[in-house]
């Protein structure tokens, strides 16, 4: 039997006013195990605060009971009185008679009977609670970012300036992503290159930073603070530590004729290659679907005019296992595909562009060497038509229904810089809304339309077609002039919606990460903790968590390093005791709580048992990890035999509550 | 068939691919019959049975058989397979300690039913075709198979096995059957007269755990009745609500994990219809999340273990049925 | 089956889950929004905490209703919680229908901490409906009753 300390908060008039706080006190006492009940104008204060501690020390309770406000107010400073007069803080219980009581109430008789229910509610669940310990897991002091693009990198510079040891793991050979592709960012018009490469070079140099290119994550197991990831090296036949960079291979490769993914396929690369003059690493990959050597056995000039020595044709995949205490998703996203919308035939004329290979036609290292021209003849346009909201914003299921965010600012900014460099062009853009709300946006946008002559034309383009003369015939119609549109343009480029990653939704499964029904991560909360995942320890970064431009995406990366440098600023985590934990002598090992549970924390085990007639049993049983469990209780529900149960609210108190609220 | 049985078994047997063999044997009376473990080809001969009386669904005893040495044969009629597929979901039995033989069955001849069309005394029951012979204290007696089967097989939901090592006899399909029937009589009733047939046939109860026992779902290590730190552990039901919070958690421990499989009902001695309770789990599923059968796949997630965005609010129950 | 309904006093067992709507419980309270004393509340971790034995254990207790409140569909603290809530309460109180139990005495409501104001009418309502039903009969295991 517990020994009870009742204490009865007057809350000034609070609830004295409406609860005869004397007769609580006096009712309580009456019941089973209570052996002191009081009450005090100030609970919460230093004197009221002392008065528990001393009768913890003068009738050796063990257990308390607060009637006062919401434990939401005041619960932590009654569990800390108690912890200092040496009570174990989770024997302490809090009787809610203010917000839920005496505020609510007019009538003093009911509402004091009230507060008498919900004491002895209080009362019968102390009678079952148990002291509670909250548990410590260690915390490793080494970030993993994956994705090596603006949020990864900037992610990466970010805690490694703090000190923390930090790697990027980046599926291409590469860092830089999206952003090494682009040409001028709105709405400042800088070089992405002159603004980008220098961090890429931070990143090569910074001693805490170590870069996973050419490489993925393909296991993680753990929990925060305390991550085992595996990735896996893909062989690029070129040995990395000898490796110079110099390019003589890439010259001298016969087979020349590989689509240039870093130029959208508009130019052909050698089949040994480095993506772009800046690369970080800057190292050669060898792409074995088109190397002569590695798919025939034949060739081998490379090897050859490698005066460091570096390639190897033998070179395998290679798996490393590392350990992490936090995890940055920074996966980034890639426009859609567009065979949909074969309206726009985009499929069927090389004139018709998207957005993103608009940006490598006007870029110094593109195809053109930053010349516009025409993919098809090489020839200037004159006529070039936008169309905007390609896939975003819909709602008849071939596209997405999310606005993709950037588009309205890039394709101004494509339309200024065309009406710049090429003021003989005429520029159209079809739109559905123009959306700049963002510094400086609105106005750029306007200087787009009103210095740079650009036609704005609400309305959306039905249809494309291509004509003899190789003009692109375009259809459209202008809502605010209520009528229909034909150009014949030269030139036509798609502001493709974006999309996450393909890569996103095992990454998600893998770290027991939630993800959108569109596959963008999920905050933990959308306002209150935005680059934070719901799984503890796993941190979001850029546009994996939703479409942003870049000072967003930057400025995310930087908060998710915060928060992973708060996290490994701590030798130790403290855990919320209240978690689940499962009785293996009743668990069946059916395997429903690992199914409801969000956070991956219960797994499975072939336990061996010694049983009460001297057999040994191996049993399949639910292990809870601690650290993980974020108590919310699904698996308590999920388990039948109630081998599940919740530390703090389990359910032979929480039954108790109900029976004594019900008597 | 059972002479067929009998041989591959012994065979199996004989070439070691299993040290012992599940199936049925004749009980106290010849039509209550039970299930048994032979060891030899000489117990199986002897007592081995196989006819439209051998009811019993074997696949929870597979629990505990197939944690012992080495591997058993498994006589499965196709809805035992449904449970037995769910238990391997549940990682309940150990598949490769099991040798599953599928069998067919045509349904089953039931006691109870029979009894309950005013035959009594009956000493034994034999199938002949389509007709059953009843040997009574009174003479023999003669009634239809239709009549004198239960509902669970009336109501066939599938005559197809959905896990096997090898088959005997004719694979069938699953059927259209109309197992809901009576759930919607009842839902159509007004909440008086439900109560009242609830009410009438739960008081019956006597809380032997029949029930329990011979559920493949309720496999729990201790039922949370039995479970001192449940808060609901009751010696003994002492009142009616006791049997009706136990049969309603019961239901609802087994939803979207029942495969219909109707031993409950078969097994209670006070004749409950607990089979209606657990339909009503599994049609209220069906109509509100989509078709379930619980054991027919390996990988899908039970209902009540998963969610869509989308699912109906609680709401929903005042506007469904049951009001008329 | 009906009582003096001037004079009966329903039992209603409310349990909420800590973030949202035992905090809109409090704000309801902090804007002194009244509804009848005879709701008492019992806070759980989250609304997919609620067991259904203890709705069925507070029926059996002598609870003329029992209502669950949780966060909002999507706005779960554990993000997956109450989607679990939804399906399982909808079973069970069906069921409850089926069996004959007047399904107005049980009630799902999403309340976030920001509706203090919803939680007040919630109960309001609540309460109401139940009243109107009367005592619990059904349900009630007699021998826990002591008066």
């Amino acid at each position: 039997m517990q020994r009870i300390g009742v204490f009865i908060c007057h809350c000034g008039t609070n609830i004295a006013a409406t609860v005869d706080v004397k007769a609580v006190a006096e009712a309580l006492k009456h019941e089973p195990g209570v052996v002191f009940s009081t009450d005090y104008p100030y609970m919460c204060s230093e004197a009221g605060q002392n008065i528990v501690k001393d009768a913890i020390r003068d009738y050796h309770l063990s257990g308390v009971v607060i009637c006062s406000c919401s434990p939401r107010m005041h619960e932590a400073t009654f569990r800390k009185a108690a912890a200092v007069a040496g009570l174990n803080p989770y024997m302490v219980e809090i009787a809610n008679i203010r917000e839920q009581c005496s505020w609510i109430h007019k009538d003093i008789p009911q509402a004091t009977e009230k507060a008498i229910t919900l004491g002895k509610a209080a009362i019968a669940k102390v009678h079952l609670n148990a002291p509670l310990y909250a548990g410590e897991s260690p915390v490793v002091k080494r970030a993993l970012v994956i994705g090596g693009g603006i949020a990864g990198i900037q992610t990466a510079l970010d805690i490694a300036d703090a000190g923390f040891p930090v790697d990027i793991v980046e599926t291409k050979p590469t860092i830089g992503g999206k952003m090494t592709q682009l040409d001028k960012t709105f709405p400042t018009l800088d070089c992405a290159a002159c603004i980008l490469t220098p961090k890429m070079v931070d990143c090569a140099q910074n001693e805490n930073i170590k870069i996973y290119s050419y490489s993925e994550v393909t296991d993680v197991k753990g929990f925060v603070g305390n991550f085992t990831v595996t990735i896996k090296r893909k062989a690029r036949y070129v040995d990395e530590t000898k490796c110079t960079g110099c390019g003589i291979c890439t010259e001298k490769c016969p087979m020349k004729k590989v689509p240039n993914e870093f130029n959208l396929g508009m130019n052909n690369r050698s089949a040994v290659y480095i993506p772009f003059a800046q690369a970080v690493p800057k190292v050669a990959t060898i792409d074995p679907e088109h190397c002569n050597m590695l798919k025939k056995g034949k060739c081998g000039l490379c090897a050859k005019v490698c005066t460091a020595g570096a390639i190897d044709y033998k070179q395998k995949d290679e798996f490393i296992e590392e350990q992490y205490g936090a995890i940055v998703v920074a996966t980034g996203y890639n426009p859609i595909n567009l065979d949909k919308f074969d309206e726009f035939a985009y499929s069927q004329s090389k004139d018709v562009i998207t957005s993103l290979e608009f940006e490598r036609l006007t870029n110094a290292a593109g195809p053109t060497s930053g010349t516009l021209l025409r993919p098809s003849d090489g020839k200037h346009p004159h006529t070039i038509v936008f169309v905007q909201c390609v896939g975003s914003r819909d709602t008849s299921g071939c596209g997405k229904e999310y606005c993709s965010k950037i588009c309205c600012m890039y394709t101004a900014k494509h339309a200024m810089l065309t009406r710049e460099k090429y003021p003989d062009t005429d520029v159209y853009v079809f739109y559905i809304d123009v959306r700049t709300p963002g510094k400086s946006f609105d106005e750029f946008y306007r200087r787009a339309v009103e210095q740079y002559g650009v036609h704005y034309i609400k309305g959306m383009v039905g249809k494309i077609v291509p004509q003899a003369d190789g003009t692109l015939a375009v259809q459209a119609s202008d809502l605010l002039d209520n009528k229909q549109l034909h150009i014949n343009a030269d030139l036509v480029v798609l502001a493709a919606a974006i999309e996450p990653d393909k890569s996103a939704r095992p990454l998600a499964t893998m770290l027991t990460a939630s993800m959108d029904t569109n596959d963008f991560f999920t905050e933990a909360h959308p306002k209150l903790r935005p680059v934070e995942s719901p799984t503890a320890g796993v941190f979001l970064s850029g546009t994996c968590q939703g479409p942003k431009d870049i000072p967003e995406t930057v400025s995310q990366a930087g908060a998710a390093a915060s928060k992973v440098i708060g996290l490994l600023c701590k030798d130790k985590l403290t855990c919320n005791p209240c978690v689940a934990h499962s009785d293996e002598w009743m668990c069946n090992g059916c395997s429903a709580c690992e199914k409801v549970c969000p956070y991956g924390a219960i797994t499975y085990e072939d336990k061996e048992f010694r049983m009460p007639d001297r057999t040994t049993a191996i049993r399949r049983v639910a292990i809870v990890n601690e650290a993980v469990c974020q108590g919310c209780g699904a698996c308590t529900v999920a388990c039948p035999s109630g081998a599940m149960d919740l530390k703090g609210f389990s359910n032979s108190q929480i039954m108790a509550e109900v029976d004594a609220i019900c008597k | 068939m059972q002479r067929e049985m009998i041989e591959r078994a012994k065979a199996l047997l004989a070439d070691g691919t299993v040290n012992r063999v599940i199936g049925w044997k004749a009980g106290e009376f010849d039509y209550d019959i039970t299930p048994a473990v032979f060891t030899t080809a000489e117990e199986l001969d002897a007592g081995f049975l196989y006819n439209d009386l051998c009811a019993a669904n074997l696949s929870k005893y597979l629990i505990k058989e197939s944690r012992k040495e080495g591997k058993i044969l498994a006589f499965l009629k196709p809805c035992d397979t449904y449970s037995f597929s769910q238990l391997l979901k549940e990682h309940r039995i150990w598949r490769d300690h099991v040798y599953v033989i599928g069998v067919p069955c045509e349904g089953k001849v039931d006691v109870d039913t029979v009894k309950s069309k005013g035959i009594t005394g009956i000493c034994s029951m034999r199938c002949d075709g389509e007709t059953v012979r009843v040997e009574t204290l009174y003479g023999e007696e003669s009634i239809k198979k239709d009549e004198a089967m239960a509902d669970r097989c009336l109501n066939c939901k599938s005559k197809k096995h959905v896990v096997y090592d090898e088959l005997m006899g004719e694979e069938g399909d699953v059927l259209d059957s109309h197992r809901f029937d009576m759930v919607e009589k009842l839902e159509n009733m007004t909440p008086d007269e439900r109560f009242a047939f609830w009410r009438g046939e739960l008081s019956r109860c006597i809380r032997c755990n029949a029930c329990r026992n011979v559920c493949p779902a309720c496999t729990c290590e201790k039922c949370v009745f039995d479970n001192d730190a449940s808060g609901i552990a009751q010696k003994a039901a002492v009142d009616s609500f006791e049997e009706n919070m136990f049969h309603i958690i019961r239901a609802f421990h087994v939803a979207g994990r029942c495969t219909d499989c109707g031993e409950c009902s078969r097994v209670c001695p006070q004749n409950i219809p607990l089979h209606l309770l657990n339909r009503k789990f599994i049609k209220d599923i069906d109509e509100l999340y989509g078709e379930y059968q619980a054991g027919a796949d390996p990988d899908t997630k039970p209902p009540l273990n998963t969610f869509t965005q989308e699912d109906a609010e609680p709401s929903v129950i005042y506007e469904r049925g049951g009001n008329k | 089956m009906q009582v003096n309904n001037s004079e009966f006093k329903p039992k209603i067992v409310a349990f909420c889950c800590n973030w949202c709507s035992y905090a809109g419980a409090d704000l309801a309270g902090t804007n002194r929004l009244n509804y009848p004393a005879d709701v008492k509340i019992i806070r759980v971790p989250c609304s997919c905490r609620v067991n259904p034995m203890f709705i069925l254990r507070a029926f059996q207790r002598g609870a003329d209703g029992v209502i669950l409140c949780g966060c909002h569909p999507g706005d779960c603290h554990y993000t997956t919680g109450n989607y679990y809530t939804r399906r399982r309460m909808t079973l069970l109180f069906s069921m409850l229908d089926y069996l004959g139990i007047e399904k107005e005495r049980t009630r799902v409501e999403w309340v976030s901490a920001a509706e203090g104001a919803k939680f007040a009418a919630t109960m309001n309502d609540f309460v109401e409906t139940v009243t109107k039903l009367g005592e619990n009969k059904r349900l009630e295991d007699l021998r826990c009753k002591e008066k």
